[in-house]
């Protein structure tokens, strides 16, 4: 087997094996990762078939982007929400697999004629015309397909502000700054600022040991609110305290 | 397959292939220890302190001795893990950290053990591309852990870490560009080869800018370190981990500050092209000299990093990714506009440097006097606005306006709802100390 083979049959195998596991997974997180893998795999066929340009733009745009947009919004959905397995459509299976038939014989029909009749010749040759995989992609792209290159952009960019628009809110009020923020948390007279740590200053490092003011006495808001109501609070012992008090002063 | 070699590269035997592999593998460990010393050293020293200096001369072998420590560690895994996801994780991490240094050349073709040879993995026509497809793998090593701890926290830094990815990413690829167009390649050792009279740093300074900016995000450094941010998050995507899978996240993050720092030389600093005092030495790119030049280059970047951490506080989230979004993608795009109609210019239609210069001020001048015009118009737009909301802010509140019923404007009062109207109470809402998220929720 030459390398080019050992490639096809090492990443192919990957790709399929992404594929299944795509279908298989029960939770969507997994089933995300399997398409990332795929997409990797593919990207490694398109470099063994000289195309080096497309697998890099593959990995960047379908691995980095795409599929980190579908982990992203999963992560925001829930860690652990597994898609039920009830179907919400009815009677959707028999199209769906007619569908997918008709997909697959479109495929191979059009990709064995391109294979058969059009006189294939490599990349090799193909990227030799114009000094490069990038030059013969640029010149394709600027010239023989611009006008389907420029629709496309124009699509994207019409599905981008669709977006939006419909995640578009309208604000009654300007947005409030971090100074007005922060006046009106002082104003609401509630504590500014962290509540002081439990046990500091004490003798027990423990939630339920009260934290010493300056003076000696105890906080109450040291203390989590719980423990008050259950009045779990552990008494300072004052004789410790002073302890400390002396030895401090010496 | 098609013909592997690309220029000098692909024509290593094999045994040369197993030892650059090995030689870089052993650099980014050697320079991943000495970084995490220089930046406590620089920081300590920043800060009036001394810094670790008891173990080894100056301290040097500190890091050592805390990398063989954190792998003797025992391990914790938290009980509500995706266990497989966990453990793959850092290893995504570290991998891609290593396998991005592939295309990154060192200095120009050496003898070693007899064989001419770039000092340079390989290198491909799109391997600055492939630096950025490894750096797009790299994230998700970061993003899996933070899902796969199954802990509010680090779920929130991988979330973090997703989303200033995809936004960083896209500034940083558009800093490239402009590199692209002037090199007339996207080969790294090509790209260097072309900085030979000047570097990119200097004729495309905003790009130069753009990246820096772009890389300090793009390796999770302060002030951009939201998704470990240690203040919000406890450790953020690694707080669940620990032992060696910590130990992984933590090379793999110094080894991508100095791919990006290499990245940075490459493309604008002329990677290993000596700079100008030492260009004046006849021997400055002979032998092995060049490589000096890159290491020097590379630790001016990485100095950077650790004087950044030393100085900045870490940004808050909402203006950092608005930084991404509305300063740098948008600045970087009109830069590329510039920079390409100045090439077709000089190209095409040939026009001298002096014609450009004198063509591009006029452009600013007329684009100067357009803005100001438009400027003095909307202002006066805005102050007859201002007033009309002021008049109409003096209207009472008509609680069925049009027939439905419809909430205040601003400066409107709301009247009571029915039973608190009967019981002679009228609510005055006073609006201006209720923030917009108060009332949406």
């Amino acid at each position: 087997m030459s390398g080019e083979d050992w490639v096809f049959w090492v990443s192919g195998s990957f790709a399929v094996l992404g594929a299944l596991g795509l279908v298989f997974s029960r939770k969507a997180v997994h089933s995300a990762l399997w398409v990332a893998f795929t997409m990797i795999n593919l990207a490694v066929l398109y470099i063994a078939n000289a195309a080096p340009f497309l697998g890099m733009v593959q990995i960047i745009v379908y691995t980095g982007a795409v599929m980190m947009l579908f982990l992203f919004v999963l992560m925001v959905v829930g860690v652990d929400s597994s898609d039920s397995l009830i179907e919400t459509l009815r009677g959707q299976r028999i199209p769906a697999i007619g569908l997918g038939l008709g997909l697959a014989v479109l495929l191979v029909v059009g990709v064995g004629n391109g294979l058969v009749n059009s006189g294939t010749v490599g990349l090799v040759e193909a990227n030799s015309i114009d000094g490069g995989n990038v030059e013969g992609i640029a010149r394709l792209i600027f010239t023989d397909y611009l006008i389907a290159f420029e629709a496309t952009s124009a699509l994207l960019i019409t599905a981008a502000l669709g977006a939006m628009v419909l995640a578009h809110r309208e604000r009654w009020l300007p947005r409030a700054t971090q100074q007005e923020l922060s006046k009106a948390r002082f104003l609401s007279g509630s504590h500014p600022g962290n509540l002081p740590t439990p046990g500091v200053y004490a003798r027990h490092n423990a939630v339920d040991t009260p934290a010493l003011l300056p003076d000696g006495s105890t906080s109450e808001e040291s203390i989590p609110r719980p423990l008050q109501a259950r009045g779990d609070i552990r008494a300072v012992d004052h004789h410790e305290v002073n302890e400390i008090k002396e030895v401090d002063s010496q | 397959m098609t013909d592997p070699t690309f220029g000098p590269f692909g024509l290593d035997p094999w045994w040369l292939v197993i030892v650059k592999v090995l030689g870089i593998f052993v650099m980014l460990v050697l320079l991943t220890l000495f970084t995490i010393w220089w930046e406590r050293r620089v920081v300590a020293r920043m800060q009036h302190r001394v810094g670790p200096n008891r173990v080894g001369p100056f301290g040097l072998l500190q890091s050592l001795m805390d990398g063989i420590k954190l792998a003797l560690k025992e391990e914790i895994i938290p009980k509500g893990a995706h266990l497989a996801v966990y453990w793959i994780a850092p290893v995504i991490s570290a991998t891609t950290a290593f396998i991005a240094f592939a295309v990154i050349p060192f200095g120009p073709t050496v003898s070693i053990f007899g064989v001419e040879t770039p000092l340079q993995l390989t290198d491909f026509p799109v391997s600055v591309l492939y630096v950025l497809a490894i750096a797009s793998i790299g994230i998700y090593g970061i993003v899996l852990a933070g899902w796969a701890s199954g802990s509010t926290y680090p779920l929130l830094g991988g979330l973090r870490s997703s989303a200033q990815m995809i936004s960083y990413e896209i500034a940083m690829g558009l800093s490239f560009v402009a590199v692209f167009l002037y090199a007339g390649s996207m080969s790294t050792s090509a790209i260097v080869i072309a900085q030979e009279p000047i570097w990119y740093a200097v004729i495309l300074l905003p790009s130069f800018l753009i990246y820096v900016t772009a890389m300090v995000g793009e390796t999770n450094r302060a002030p951009f370190d939201l998704p470990e941010a240690e203040g919000e998050l406890v450790g953020g995507f690694h707080t669940e981990y620990s032992s060696l899978k910590f130990a992984l996240f933590f090379l793999a993050e110094y080894i991508n500050m100095v791919t990006v720092s290499a990245l940075a030389t490459t493309l604008f600093l002329g990677g290993y092209i000596a700079p100008w005092p030492l260009s004046l030495w006849d021997g400055a790119m002979s032998g092995w000299w060049p490589m000096l030049w890159w290491l020097i280059k590379v630790q001016v970047f990485i100095f950077m990093f650790i004087w950044l951490r030393a100085t900045l506080p870490r940004m808050r989230y909402d203006q950092f990714m608005k930084f991404g979004w509305k300063v740098l993608i948008p600045v970087s795009i009109v830069w590329i506009l510039i920079v390409a109609t100045a090439r077709v210019l000089r190209d095409e239609v040939v026009l001298t440097n002096r014609e450009l210069l004198i063509g591009g001020a006029v452009t600013i001048a007329i684009l100067l006097i357009v803005s100001w015009v438009f400027q003095s118009r909307s202002d006066r737009r805005a102050a007859v606005r201002a007033e009309r909301q002021q008049a109409e802010a003096n209207l009472t509140f008509d609680p069925m306006a049009g027939g439905y019923p419809v909430p205040p404007m601003p400066g409107q009062q709301a009247v009571g709802t029915s039973r608190r109207a009967r019981a002679g109470v009228t609510i005055v809402q006073d609006r201006s100390d209720v923030t917009q998220e108060a009332i949406d929720g």
